[in-house]
């Protein structure tokens, strides 16, 4: 299983962000972004999503002899900055709904609601509304999620922003063991991150281009 | 990691338009030529044609009102098209054609009504029935002027171009429905004593300075197309090079 | 889906607002309306149908441009976009729940609205049911408006404008039908069905145009 792009380009409004991007990853690796702010990190992790179009150039799961391995959208969880939960639910709620929604009848990898919460020492606000919780348990619920359904890539951006030291390690701990699953994780940060096998993706800005005024 | 010069796509992207500004420099004065010849011949056949024998002068007004009409439904056709061609080949020009007509065909679907009332007036001693010709064009103009709300309000073409193909489209579908049920609700309200704004025969002198005028219409309105789609093309490339400018590239 | 389902009825419920504030918006459309047209119980009777069909119209357009936008807002949406499910089968589900907590409300509220305006039983029973059949059409047709003006930071206004127009046919064979029970030569049956075909075509229509909406906006 490998996550392969080649001369991958996108624009945002109008405007290229990167282009000619290229790289490859193989199962049980890690991809860590990394780069100032504007350059393009979001927007590479929503390509891979599939929730922005590229320009150019392709992105895709394979197999190992080559052939395409399903939809990358749907063979992926994505966290991006918002946590894609509703504060009027309790976690429980919320956390159930993920599971019942991004689970397909056959899938038979699936972890309970509270052992997913346990794993992030967590298990005591299932019956809190989500609202009621602080940014950062926010956050680890909404990492909770990744738990819930076997999803071979993890697309996380900036996922560790507003967690404290305990809940990095418990995250980190986390991402090694969907590596050691032969999982893939593409990942944005700012902050080093104790993942056992990661390869460093660091995007630049641009340089002054004035020929494309013209 | 490698990142290769943006400006290649940037400038892609822009070839087409390109070559289509030059042809629309070359096209546009002569189509402004032809319109004007056209309406020159159309107004003065319209006045030399024959006053119709109830009606009386008032009947000049057709030579505006039916053209203005029929414009106003052929320009909402054009958008269909350009939204179909957004949507499937994801021209730019496509959606560049689309924007400019928007407001074309609101403005002469406001003439259609305006010239409507000035006969209306006269004929059945009101501006304004609730006919079903009228209230359809009426419901036409409303869908115009929303749409141009819509694209006033999303400032970023590239984003907006797919999403207003589709509500023109939806609209476009929704147009048989909406006649349909503006004539039943006609029927149902209003006994048919209303007089109809064209017979079932027109006479032939009547009837060629009505052509006439319609491809003067039909003419003016790609003239007026060609120019506003050159504009909202030089219009982008202002937006793109003032978001240049202020990334400070 | 079913998951889906309960979950927006729930949330729906729970936020306390969409519900109840549509059906306070309708009592307060219906209320003003003979303070406009003065107290005569004839002439309430005899448009109180209209009325009804106006004001329930309006108050479906009220909570439409929140649809979508939670889930924007809160990022529930980028995640459903990228679920095996058929957006726009995802699409039909929110709307089914939207209608459970905004449109059904409505048309529970209609017979008593109906009363007040002076309507005889018939004419209140034919409205009702025309309501329960025609307003799913709107938030059908409404959620196209909805998914097209998701982006936008002021969108609730701009949803009703450009839902509006298209929403013609749903009041016309609503009112229609719902005066063709009580006056005796219009059939009841022709307009009905028209309304229930319109209904079905829009609940097509509706999600299939709002999937592909959502899918362009994404940014």
């Amino acid at each position: 299983m490998r996550l392969v792009a080649e001369n991958l380009g996108a624009s945002r409004g109008g405007d290229p962000v990167f282009s000619g991007l290229s790289f490859s990853l193989a199962a049980g690796e890690a991809l860590i972004v990394t780069g100032p702010n504007g350059v393009g990190k979001s927007t590479l992790l929503r390509v891979i999503a599939g929730l922005l179009r590229a320009d150019t150039g392709l992105i895709a799961l394979e197999r190992d002899h080559g052939a395409e391995a399903g939809v990358l959208a749907e063979n992926s969880h994505y966290l991006g900055h918002r946590n894609g939960m509703k504060r009027e639910l309790t976690v429980s709620e919320n956390l159930d709904f993920w599971q019942t929604f991004m689970v397909m009848e056959g899938d038979a990898a699936r972890m309970p609601v509270a052992d997913a919460c346990a794993v992030l020492n967590l298990d005591h606000v299932l019956h809190l509304p989500y609202g009621y919780l602080s940014a950062g348990q926010q956050r680890r619920i909404a990492m909770a999620r990744l738990l819930l359904s076997h999803r071979r890539l993890w697309i996380l951006d900036e996922p560790t922003a507003a967690l404290d030291l305990a809940a990095e390690e418990a995250f980190a701990g986390m991402v090694n063991r969907h590596l050691d699953d032969g999982g893939l994780a593409v990942i944005a940060t700012h902050q080093p991150l104790a993942i056992a096998r990661q390869a460093t993706l660091s995007m630049r800005a641009r340089a002054q281009d004035e020929g494309a005024l013209s | 990691m490698s990142e290769s010069s943006l400006s290649v796509t940037r400038v892609g992207d822009l070839a087409n338009p390109t070559r289509f500004i030059a042809f629309v420099g070359r096209v546009l004065p002569v189509l402004a030529g032809v319109t004007a010849l056209l309406f020159a011949v159309g107004l003065v056949m319209s006045f030399l044609a024959p006053e119709d024998y109830q009606q009386g002068a008032t009947i000049r007004i057709m030579f505006v009102h039916v053209p203005a009409a029929w414009l106003s439904m052929m320009c909402y056709t054009v958008m269909t098209a350009s939204a179909i061609g957004t949507l499937v080949w994801r021209h730019p020009l496509a959606d560049v054609s689309a924007r400019a007509a928007a407001p074309i065909g609101a403005i002469f679907t406001v003439l259609a009504l305006l010239t409507g009332s000035l006969w209306g007036k006269p004929m059945w001693g009101t501006w304004w029935v609730w006919d079903a010709r009228l209230t359809s064009v009426f419901v036409l103009l409303l869908m115009y002027l929303g749409l141009i709300a819509l694209n006033r309000a999303m400032d970023d073409p590239s984003k907006s171009a797919r999403v207003s193909a589709i509500l023109i489209l939806v609209g476009f579908i929704n147009i048989p429905i909406i006649k349909f049920s503006v004539d039943w609700w006609n029927t149902l309200h209003q006994p048919a004593s209303v007089v109809r704004l064209d017979g079932p025969t027109i006479h032939a002198s009547m009837l060629y300075p009505l052509l006439v005028m319609a491809l003067a219409f039909t003419v003016l309105f790609f003239t007026l197309h060609m120019a506003a789609m050159r504009n909202e093309i030089l219009r982008r490339r202002v937006a793109a090079l003032r978001r240049q400018a202020a990334r400070g590239r | 889906m079913r998951a889906l389902l309960w979950r927006d009825i729930r949330i729906g419920i729970r936020a306390g607002g969409g519900a109840l504030i549509g059906v306070l918006f309708f009592l307060t459309v219906v209320a003003v309306v003979p303070f406009g047209v003065g107290p005569d119980l004839n002439l309430l009777s005899r448009i109180g149908p209209a009325i009804l069909w106006i004001g329930a119209l309006l108050a479906a357009l009220l909570g439409l441009d929140r649809l979508f936008q939670g889930d924007r807002e809160d990022g529930t949406l980028d995640l459903l976009l990228m679920q095996e499910h058929p957006l726009a089968l995802t699409v039909l589900i929110k709307c089914l729940a939207h209608w459970v907590v905004s449109g059904l409300p409505l048309v529970a509220a209609s017979p008593l609205l109906g009363l007040f305006m002076n309507v005889e039983p018939l004419a209140i029973g034919a409205t009702t049911l025309t309501l329960l059949v025609g307003t799913p059409a709107v938030t059908f047709i409404g959620a196209v408006g909805a998914a097209v003006a998701v982006a936008l930071p002021r969108g609730g206004l701009l949803v009703s404008i450009l839902v509006l127009p298209l929403a013609i046919p749903i009041l016309v064979f609503g009112v229609s039908a719902a005066y063709a029970a009580v006056e005796d030569p219009a059939p009841f049956l022709p307009p009905f069905l028209i309304l229930t075909a319109i209904t079905l075509l829009f609940s097509v229509i509706g999600p299939v145009a709002a999937a592909a909406a959502l899918r362009a906006s994404t940014d």
